[in-house]
């Protein structure tokens, strides 16, 4: 056989998968032999996962930076609070359509956005989330300045509890898989070809602009869908911290480059990092941003690759496989 | 008359927008590099304001000669240590730089200063106003606030446009490696151009702090306005830029005067509706890339 092969998945990315399923299927029962405090911190660490694999999606693979997703995750809160206060639908159905909803706003959204490039993109997507905050403060329907509460009358806190956990646990999930199989696809090609060389990709007829505006409504969908997810668990909707940079997207950038930007692992491991770190300085929150901030600098600056783009370097591994390779008869063992 | 007042009060405030807004272009049109804690800056130099005027006693417009100075030298090291490396590079890492710094500085004042509101205090000048009409009288700090806007628009402009500097600087922006060539020091030419974006908004952070409360989470809107006034006059273009802070300054007074909580969304309807119809802006000559 002396053939040479292009080939992506690795030993290690196979014995990963194995080792990978039997987690995520430990996890999806979780319910059943965990305690209600862990599946509560769950529920967070699988919503924070789905954000950044979504924003790493943007930033790290189709090369535009939004530092307005805090407009999907209010959106997929208000959505809540148009679905079930307003409309009387199930909590669960509502949270899909809290996701639709915000794909569709999405639509206008990047029509405006995508008329700037690299860092006015970055603060336009800021503005029009301003413009979207402001709209609920001013919109009664929805509670005005003050906001509103998701009316979960008639529905058992132990089951809402357990059903939220399996939410979000599908879309923290869900978004790896997702950003996964996307990456494998024509359109994940397209996007990083895209980032790599724009005028390269587009004299080879890669349609850019619909590569990224897809991946634009694609994240859309998913941060609002986990953000509704999230408002189950603490049931107060406001304009304000519903529509926070602070609060969503500062934690979401730095995820994914302390973790590793434009690599799936990165993000998990980030997110991972970030709740931990958090949960033990839960009493100096000030100081562990003002060191979060510090970090993302230096890491920005100075180790781009972040701590998976690290040990990817250094060590060789790829646990979720989206670069091809070439496999010679000389690598392949006797 | 009271619309007249409005409008009045707008452009006043639009000068100000102008001189936040030239730092954020010149940034991005020497090095590409857009600094998203570019209103935190001008929050901090305003509270640099308040400790030296609470420490020496000193009035708030004095203390600019230790503010100016200050902000251009942290703007030019800030530059040479840090930023030099992220120029010509994927925008993300310097987005990410400079969101950084923003969030460093919101929570270091934060820890400072607490979340109280602060207004900078300039003594009797701060109620002093010029009575025009019975009705319309226009209050002489911003008036003098608007008028060391556009004096530094003006300065800004003959500066790149008249001296071998200022060229440097268009050519650096135009083909940095040609303009390296030429013998122009493109780290120097960048270092500079940050210390002067550092320097103008410092200066607006403090005019707008004898004008207006801030606290240290005030930033991220002025990075806004900033942004919406280059994008709403069009890049390249200072006198543009300072159309584009008038149009926002008088977008967001008449909202304001129509109903209370309209006047930022007024300002952000006008910025949208020029990116959507217009995006080179208004009086621009490149599209912005």
């Amino acid at each position: 056989m002396n053939q040479v092969v292009v080939t992506r998945s690795t030993t290690t990315s196979r014995i990963f998968g194995v080792f990978a399923l039997a987690v995520v299927a430990a996890f999806a029962v979780f319910p059943m032999w965990g305690s209600d405090s862990v599946q509560r911190k769950l529920i967070e660490l699988f919503v924070l996962i789905a954000l950044s694999q979504m924003w790493n999606l943007l930033a790290g693979f189709a090369g535009v930076v939004s530092v307005g997703q805090q407009a999907f995750v209010g959106l997929g809160a208000y959505g809540m609070i148009i679905w079930v206060n307003n409309n009387h639908l199930n909590l669960y159905v509502s949270i899909i359509l809290a996701a639709v909803l915000a794909a569709v706003i999405s639509i206008p959204m990047g029509l405006v956005a995508f008329r700037l490039r690299g860092s006015y993109f970055a603060i336009g997507t800021w503005v029009l989330a301003e413009v979207v905050s402001l709209l609920m403060k001013n919109n009664t329907s929805v509670g005005g300045g003050s906001g509103a509460s998701i009316k979960v009358a008639g529905t058992s806190p132990a089951s809402r509890l357990d059903m939220t956990y399996w939410f979000a646990f599908a879309i923290g999930v869900g978004a790896i898989v997702l950003s996964y199989l996307v990456l494998r696809s024509r359109l994940g090609l397209r996007l990083q070809a895209t980032r790599d060389n724009e005028s390269g990709a587009r004299s080879l007829g890669v349609n850019s602009y619909l590569a990224q505006f897809g991946i634009w409504v694609i994240a859309a969908f998913v941060t609002a869908a986990a953000g509704a997810t999230f408002y189950l668990t603490n049931l107060r909707v406001q304009p304000t911290s519903s529509f926070s940079v602070a609060q969503w997207t500062a934690p979401i950038i730095f995820i994914v480059v302390i973790g590793g930007i434009g690599t799936i692992e990165g993000p998990i491991i980030g997110a991972l990092l970030y709740y931990w770190c958090r949960d033990r300085f839960v009493d100096q929150l000030t100081w562990y941003q003002i060191t979060l901030g510090v970090v993302a600098i230096v890491v920005a600056l100075w180790g781009q690759q972040g701590l998976w783009g690290f040990v990817r370097h250094r060590f060789g591994i790829d646990l979720f496989p989206v670069r091809r390779r070439l496999v010679t008869p000389a690598d392949t063992p006797k | 008359v009271s619309w007249v007042n409005a409008i009045v009060q707008g452009v006043l405030l639009g000068g100000l927008y102008a001189l936040f807004a030239t730092g954020l272009s010149l940034g991005f049109g020497v090095m590409r590099l857009v600094n998203l804690a570019h209103g935190d800056l001008s929050i901090l130099a305003a509270f640099g304001s308040f400790a030296i005027t609470r420490w020496l006693g000193w009035n708030a417009l004095v203390s600019l000669v230790i503010i100016i100075p200050g902000a251009f030298v942290v703007g030019f090291v800030l530059q040479r240590v840090m930023f030099d490396r992220v120029v010509g590079v994927d925008p993300a890492f310097a987005i990410v730089a400079t969101f950084g710094l923003a969030v460093v500085i919101q929570n270091g004042l934060y820890e400072k200063y607490t979340a109280d509101t602060r207004l900078l205090k300039v003594g009797k000048l701060g109620t002093d106003s010029i009575t025009i009409t019975k009705e319309l009288s226009i209050g002489t700090l911003p008036l003098i606030t608007f008028l060391i806007g556009v004096a530094v628009l003006g300065a800004l402009a003959l500066f790149l446009n008249r001296t071998m500097l200022g060229r440097a600087f268009r050519a650096t922006s135009d083909d940095p490696e040609t303009a390296k060539l030429m013998g122009i020091d493109n780290r120097k030419v960048y270092g500079v151009a940050l210390g002067i974006a550092f320097a103008t908004v410092a200066l607006a952070g403090v005019l707008l702090g004898v004008r207006t409360q801030f606290d240290p989470f005030a930033g991220p809107a002025r990075l806004i306005y900033a942004f919406e006034a280059v994008i709403i006059g069009g890049l390249g273009s200072l006198w543009g830029t300072l159309a584009g802070g008038v149009i926002l300054g008088v977008a967001q007074a008449t909202g304001r005067r129509i109903s209370p909580g309209w006047g930022e969304l007024a300002g952000h309807v006008v910025f949208l509706g020029v990116l959507a119809t217009r995006p080179t802006g208004l009086f621009g000559k490149s599209v912005p890339r």
